[in-house]
């Protein structure tokens, strides 16, 4: 890390540091709450319109818990993602003043499809008590489509930066002929879009199963843990299979697209054919690899599908041009790492398609609980990953190969930045950590109540049990008024 | 041509912002001000369940805003967040607390901890949209112009300052104007009366603030002084003050439904005389409309992309807000959270 901070005050301004880190960050933040963001509402539609199909009480208890921390988590999610919007012009205006028009329609879908979330997500979270119930889920029902089209005005950003295209520079370096649907649909957009759509549901998907996984090994092994557990891993490991391949595709993108980043990713120095493949191993600055294990003839073979298979090497472009060899490793890790993780959850995966395909039950053993309930948070371990892939592989460019990092950096000192950034996480700290105390209150407060219910106290506040329909006035408002 | 709507499209959604993300800004100022946990208990009682069901897509119009900005106008989106950064950086900052204190207090029991969140909530509510309005009036001074560095100077003036103070008492006069509304929707008589008058109180500062606001932008922001006092700006500062004399006179008759539609009518009407007033200047008097306008090609594809969106989104947000002022929209209460139906046995007892 220390050559990485030496390298990056040697060669950019002095506010670029502090401006990647706050950014790196934020961003690192927010998009642990990203999968919940698209991919919660979908799986809470699922289990509703199962709920109200069989008139499963149940599975419509799940549901509505899964609405009210999807309340808390949605707040935090727009806030922390406002942050991101501020920050373009906060830390990159170099970035937004050059090439906005150029890339920002795409963040102009995004907006709008947010609104459109934002308002669908209210009726539903706010509807389950008067709406009818049907009403209330084709209300709802459109929600997954409006998190799509999010994903795919902020993934064509992304993707346009990593391969920029659609216009033309004129002679001081300005973009012109600006040509819209070039600049949304670049060549990573495609495998970006769907390696991001299905991860997101997947990781979203592992993460609410893990929970109950938990409850089921504590020995909670009613049908309220059951049908939580089941449905949304069943769709996490439906999709699980189909990730592996889109991130085998999306990888030989790169390969095509990036070809440096490619190389950042697999750590290789020279370009070459019979390129061997690293396990983990360090890159060093003078292109020797120390550690990890090496399978020779595999890099080509991944990539081309044939040893002889020519892999550009980090040293085909100058070293201005290209991650230094710590971000290389740092590339190169977060992508074993990534990889890994995905190959034990395809197994993890299979063994439960296994065992449902025979006997129509869970795994018997505790060792899959065990890993079930671990496969949330190493989902979210993936998503940082692939993140970090991404973003850092395609250094020192903002946009790839058209403008640096360091150009497109604010004026301001670094000083100002640094303060900022100890007062973001500051604040960043408190909020998720707050966010996580609320969430775990909010759990242990149901399960007393429902271990309450079991012995029989179910004194209190019976009025509100069913959730539709109006309600006797007199109740709700005595009820509302006198809670807080 | 086509800059000029979308320039249009610009102000529009600075009005929407400050219209619907005012009142929320409004509500959290009267939770600030409520008291302690005993006396403020009912107005915050009404405040959490009159926000809570809005509050974020009102919040969506801010994002809009930043997006049409830097797709529409690059240079104009570099230059405000380049000059203006401490102010603009603490609105980010307010805006995290505002938003994560408002939905973790909801759930949250303890009262120390509701305290804690609640005043995250309150004090970001009062000093984000005085950063964001100390920004806006800096930029009507003229100090900024491309290429202008972060200074104090810039936001720290008298302008700044007193259109900061503007944007905050205009959001705490809709505030209290809306929740006046809300109180009768939600029957709690005692707050239509409370709120009514912190509503008359807001308008009475709103209007000290403006004669201040005159005697300091006459010479410090001359280009919008002049506009403002001359022509159709002038005309829409009229209507506007009619409009706000007319919601003072609804709430005394409680028509607190039209007294919304006014009060949202004046400082949507000021906002527009502002922008009206900076013809054909984004910044006085360093950028122009034109000047600053992006690509053609993806002007004309945003307006597409905002015309597909405004038929998509109109039906929801007209269908949100129905449902909203009509209490169909009810928080799932504890009770809703507890299991009582069947199908909670254990299978192997």
């Amino acid at each position: 890390m220390h050559s990485a901070i030496d390298h990056l005050l040697a060669d950019g301004p002095p506010q670029l540091l502090p401006a990647r880190e706050l950014m790196a960050f934020t961003l690192a933040s927010h998009i642990l709450l990203v999968p919940f963001g698209v991919a919660l509402p979908a799986i809470t539609l699922l289990m509703h319109y199962r709920g109200l199909r069989k008139g499963d009480a149940v599975a419509l208890l799940l549901a509505r818990r899964w609405s009210a921390v999807m309340a808390v988590q949605f707040a935090i999610g727009i806030v922390t993602g406002t942050v991101l919007s501020f920050e373009f012009g906060l830390l990159w205006p170099g970035m937004m003043g050059r090439w906005g028009d150029v890339f920002g329609l795409g963040f102009g879908v995004e907006a709008w499809a947010f609104f459109l979330e934002a308002i669908l997500i209210a009726i539903y979270l706010y509807g389950w008590r008067r709406l009818n119930p049907w009403t209330h889920f084709w209300l709802g029902l459109p929600l997954p489509l409006t998190a799509l089209l999010g994903a795919f005005g902020i993934v064509a950003a992304n993707a346009w930066m990593n391969t920029p295209r659609g216009f033309t520079l004129d002679r001081s370096g300005n973009p012109v002929n600006v040509n819209v649907r070039q600049a949304v649909f670049t060549p990573m957009f495609g495998p970006e879009y769907w390696h991001f759509v299905v991860g997101v549901i997947l990781t979203a998907g592992y993460v609410v199963a893990g929970v109950y996984a938990v409850g089921l090994l504590r020995g909670r092994r009613d049908r309220y843990h059951r049908l939580g557990f089941t449905v949304p891993f069943s769709v996490a490991a439906i999709l699980t299979p189909v990730q592996f391949m889109l991130g085998d595709s999306i990888a030989r993108s790169i390969f095509h697209q990036q070809p440096v980043k490619f190389a950042a990713a697999e750590i290789v120095w020279k370009t070459g054919t019979h390129v061997p493949e690293y396990m983990f191993g360090r890159l060093h600055p003078d292109g020797t690899i120390s550690g990890g294990i090496k399978i020779p003839q595999l890099d080509s073979i991944l990539a081309g599908f044939s040893p002889d298979t020519k892999v550009t090497g980090l040293t085909s472009v100058p070293a201005s041009d290209r991650p230094t060899a710590t971000q290389a490793t740092i590339v190169h890790w977060a992508f074993d790492i990534m990889v890994t993780i995905g190959s034990l959850l395809v197994l993890l995966a299979l063994w439960y398609g296994w065992c449902w395909l025979r006997r129509r039950d869970l795994p018997r053993s505790r060792w899959f609980l065990r890993c079930a309930a671990l496969a949330g948070a190493a989902c979210l371990v993936t998503v940082e990953c692939g993140w970090i892939t991404t973003e850092v592989g395609r250094q020192p460019w903002i946009v790839y190969q058209n403008m640096r990092v360091s150009e497109a950096v604010t004026g301001t000192r670094a000083s100002s930045l640094w303060a900022m950034f100890g007062l973001v996480v500051v604040v960043y700290a408190l909020v998720f950590g707050s966010f996580l105390a609320v969430l775990l209150k909010m759990s242990r407060r149901w399960r007393l109540a429902d271990e309450g219910a079991l012995a029989g106290t179910t004194a209190e506040d019976l009025e509100g049990d069913t959730p539709y329909g109006p309600r006797p006035l007199s109740a709700a408002g005595g009820r509302d008024r006198g809670d807080e | 041509m086509i800059e000029d709507v979308v320039a249009w499209v610009l102000l529009a959604a600075v009005a929407a912002y400050a219209c619907a993300g005012g009142t929320d800004y409004g509500a959290g100022f009267w939770d600030l001000v409520a008291g302690g946990a005993e006396r403020g208990k009912r107005p915050r009682w009404l405040i959490d369940h009159a926000m809570e069901p809005v509050w974020e897509t009102n919040n969506v119009w801010l994002i809009f805003v930043l997006v049409i900005t830097w797709t529409g106008f690059p240079v104009l989106f570099q230059t405000i967040f380049s000059a203006m950064w401490l102010p603009l950086a603490l609105a980010a900052v307010g805006l995290v607390l505002r938003g994560a204190g408002f939905a973790l207090r909801k759930p949250t029991r303890r009262l120390a901890r509701r305290r804690v969140y609640g005043a995250a909530f309150a004090v970001s509510s009062l000093l984000t949209p005085f950063f964001l309005g100390a920004a806006v009036g800096g930029l009507a001074t003229g100090r900024v112009a491309p290429g202008t560095k972060a200074s104090a100077d810039a936001w720290s003036n008298g302008t700044s300052v007193i259109t900061g103070l503007l944007t905050v008492a205009a959001t705490a006069f809709l505030g209290a104007v809306f929740l006046t509304a809300d109180a009768r929707r939600f029957e709690a008589a005692d707050l239509v009366g409370y709120f009514r008058l912190r509503a008359w109180c807001s308008l009475g500062v709103l209007a000290v603030l403006a004669v201040v606001g005159l005697a300091v932008t006459h010479n410090d922001a001359p280009y919008v002084y002049d506009g403002l006092t001359s022509g159709v700006s002038l005309a829409l500062v009229l209507v506007a003050v009619v409009s706000a004399l007319a919601t003072a006179g609804l709430l005394y008759r409680t028509a607190t439904g039209w007294a919304r539609i006014t009060a949202v009518g004046s400082v949507a009407l000021v906002v527009v005389a502002w922008g009206l007033a900076q013809r054909p200047y984004l910044i006085p008097t360093s950028l122009t409309v034109s000047q600053a306008a992006g690509a053609s090609t993806t002007l004309r594809w945003l307006m597409l992309v905002t015309v597909v969106a405004v038929v998509l989104v109109g039906p929801p947000l007209v269908l949100l807000y129905r449902l909203d002022t009509r209490g169909v929209l009810q928080p799932l209460t504890e009770a809703d959270l507890r299991n009582t139906a069947p199908g909670r046995e254990p299978e192997n007892p």
